[in-house]
């Protein structure tokens, strides 16, 4: 199915507009994380969420993919409200979406050429042939060609981020969040992840949601860079403007970023 | 107020567990395409448990032969001590032993597992992949549980026998051939229904349901795990306690319901 054939929500966004923040509040127990975060997402661009630890971007990231519900306000993705989308939809939405987790989330038991065709193994009609060369073009576009049967404990950091990337692009997804990609990764590594996320957002064409505390991720990925502090947007600019601006918050976390 | 939150976190954890059972007896129609992760459940649990199951199996009879023989020997009755070790191992100490040491160990094991799993956000991913984490994880390990329970307490069974044979004949001068036709013979009640005797199905039936709950109870614990190391330290203390009340609280009802109702 395609997402098109899906998408009948009754929530109308803007044609260029795919994920849409409402007034969003999300607290756990007494910490209050997200504080009426208000956003556009739009499609085709690369979007970089920055901000201190702590402030809600992964949990911003999480309503989008569903695996939070909002306390109130609402995230509507593709004509979905997912505080009230119905598990069969939800389930059809994120054969759509990709997500790279902080540290890959591959799953242990499996090699790596089955980590990544395990969606389409699950919920395609692809046959064994079909998938192997999928996942062939995939580890290709990552650069990995030679891992196939590695197994994830087998291989680096950077390479688990690499086959996460693989994995979250092999249903071939309209949208792709990564949250934080670079962690943990030496400067060099960082720079290939960068470069990947850069191709993947332009020749595929791919919106794609990136949480990073890297400037050099920001110079290299972003076409919109938007700054959360205690929950909310604080700052939404192009990555020129929002490096140059001046404003205290920013100019205050930026001073504290090793690049 | 600490007593009222702790009886509703318990009433809200048998919940999730009740759903999670119904989840899975719902997926069972997804047996054929989810056979090579029943197998490897099958092998797991099987494999960790089988030596551990004989040898304790083979010294609980030891212990009820001697034990129930010396009192039976005040009264001259020791030749009915094959009947008296029969019956406790097939109603009683089989399933119950093998129940208690699946729980401590494949029980545990799968809730560290499934709490791995999630604190490193491998449910998640399975989650956001679109793939049915009760069909692939939960189902294949309660289905295996529920076939290797019973495979278990048959062997548990039929070495406690052995093991009450050998202290019969060694420490009460009970004949084997004795001790045997006494043993098999108690095996061979009537049943109402089911063409097997009562005490071997009855046995078989309590094992077939303490390992669904040992394995609903493990799976239920694990997918819910939070807090990292220390998360899944708690989760897997948590499967293997929550499982040895269960399975005794479970013995009681099971005896009540075919041995006195």
């Amino acid at each position: 199915m395609s997402l098109d054939a899906i998408t009948r929500g009754p929530h109308e966004l803007p044609p260029d507009v795919c994920i849409r923040y409402i007034d969003l509040h999300k607290a756990f127990g007494k910490k209050k994380v997200l504080t009426g975060l208000t956003l556009d997402v739009r499609r085709g661009e690369a979007l970089v969420l920055m901000g201190p630890s702590g402030t809600g971007k992964s949990v911003t990231l999480r309503h989008a993919i569903g695996l939070m519900k909002p306390d109130s306000g609402q995230v509507i993705v593709e004509g979905f409200d997912m505080g009230k989308i119905r598990p069969a939809e939800l389930f059809e939405l994120r054969k759509h979406m990709g997500y790279l987790f902080q540290e890959g989330a591959l799953i242990n038991w499996l090699s790596v050429a089955e980590n990544i065709a395990l969606p389409l193994i699950e919920n395609s009609n692809m046959t064994r042939d079909e998938i192997d060369e999928r996942v062939h073009a995939k580890l290709k576009l990552v650069h990995l060609p030679d891992v196939w049967d590695e197994m994830p404990s087998e291989i680096s950091g950077g390479m688990k981020k690499r086959v996460g990337l693989a994995r979250a692009l092999i249903t071939e997804p309209e949208i792709i969040m990564y949250d934080e990609p670079n962690a943990g990764l030496d400067p060099e590594i960082s720079g290939a992840i960068n470069h990947l996320m850069r191709e993947v957002s332009e020749t595929l064409g791919i919106t794609s949601l990136i949480i990073t505390h890297l400037v050099s991720c920001v110079r290299a990925v972003a076409d919109r860079v938007v700054m959360l502090d205690e929950g909310k947007v604080i700052v939404d600019l192009p990555p020129e403007e929002f490096l140059a601006s001046d404003h205290p918050r920013l100019v205050r976390f930026l001073g504290t970023d090793p690049d | 107020m600490s007593l009222l939150r702790g009886f509703l976190q318990f009433a809200e954890n048998v919940g999730y567990q009740v759903r999670l059972l119904i989840a899975v007896l719902a997926r069972l129609g997804h047996v054929g395409k989810r056979r090579m992760q029943i197998a490897s459940q099958l092998y797991g649990a099987g494999n960790k448990v089988l030596h551990v199951a004989l040898l304790v199996s083979f010294v609980m009879g030891m212990v009820i032969s001697l034990q129930t023989g010396l009192v039976l020997a005040e009264y001259g009755q020791q030749d009915q001590i094959g009947t008296v070790v029969a019956i406790t191992m097939a109603r009683e100490m089989g399933p119950f032993i093998t129940a208690i040491i699946l729980a401590a160990t494949v029980a545990s094991a799968m809730a560290a597992e499934l709490g791995t799993m999630s604190v490193s956000d491998e449910l998640a991913a399975l989650e956001v992949l679109s793939v049915d984490r009760t069909s692939y994880l939960t189902m294949p390990r309660v289905l295996a549980m529920a076939v290797m329970a019973p495979l278990l307490t048959i062997f548990s069974d039929a070495v406690g026998i052995v093991g009450g044979a050998f202290v019969a004949r060694s420490q009460l001068g009970v004949g084997i051939t004795l001790y045997y036709d006494t043993a098999i013979e108690a095996l061979q009640a009537p049943a109402a229904m089911i063409a097997l005797p009562k005490d071997v199905y009855g046995g078989l039936l309590k094992a077939l349901v303490f390992g669904v709950t040992i394995a609903v109870i493990a799976c239920a614990t694990g997918l819910r795990t939070r807090g990292g190391a220390l998360g899944v330290g708690n989760a897997t203390r948590n499967a293997v306690r929550d499982s040895i009340i269960a399975i005794i609280v479970t013995d009681y009802f099971l005896n009540w319901l075919f041995y006195q109702s």
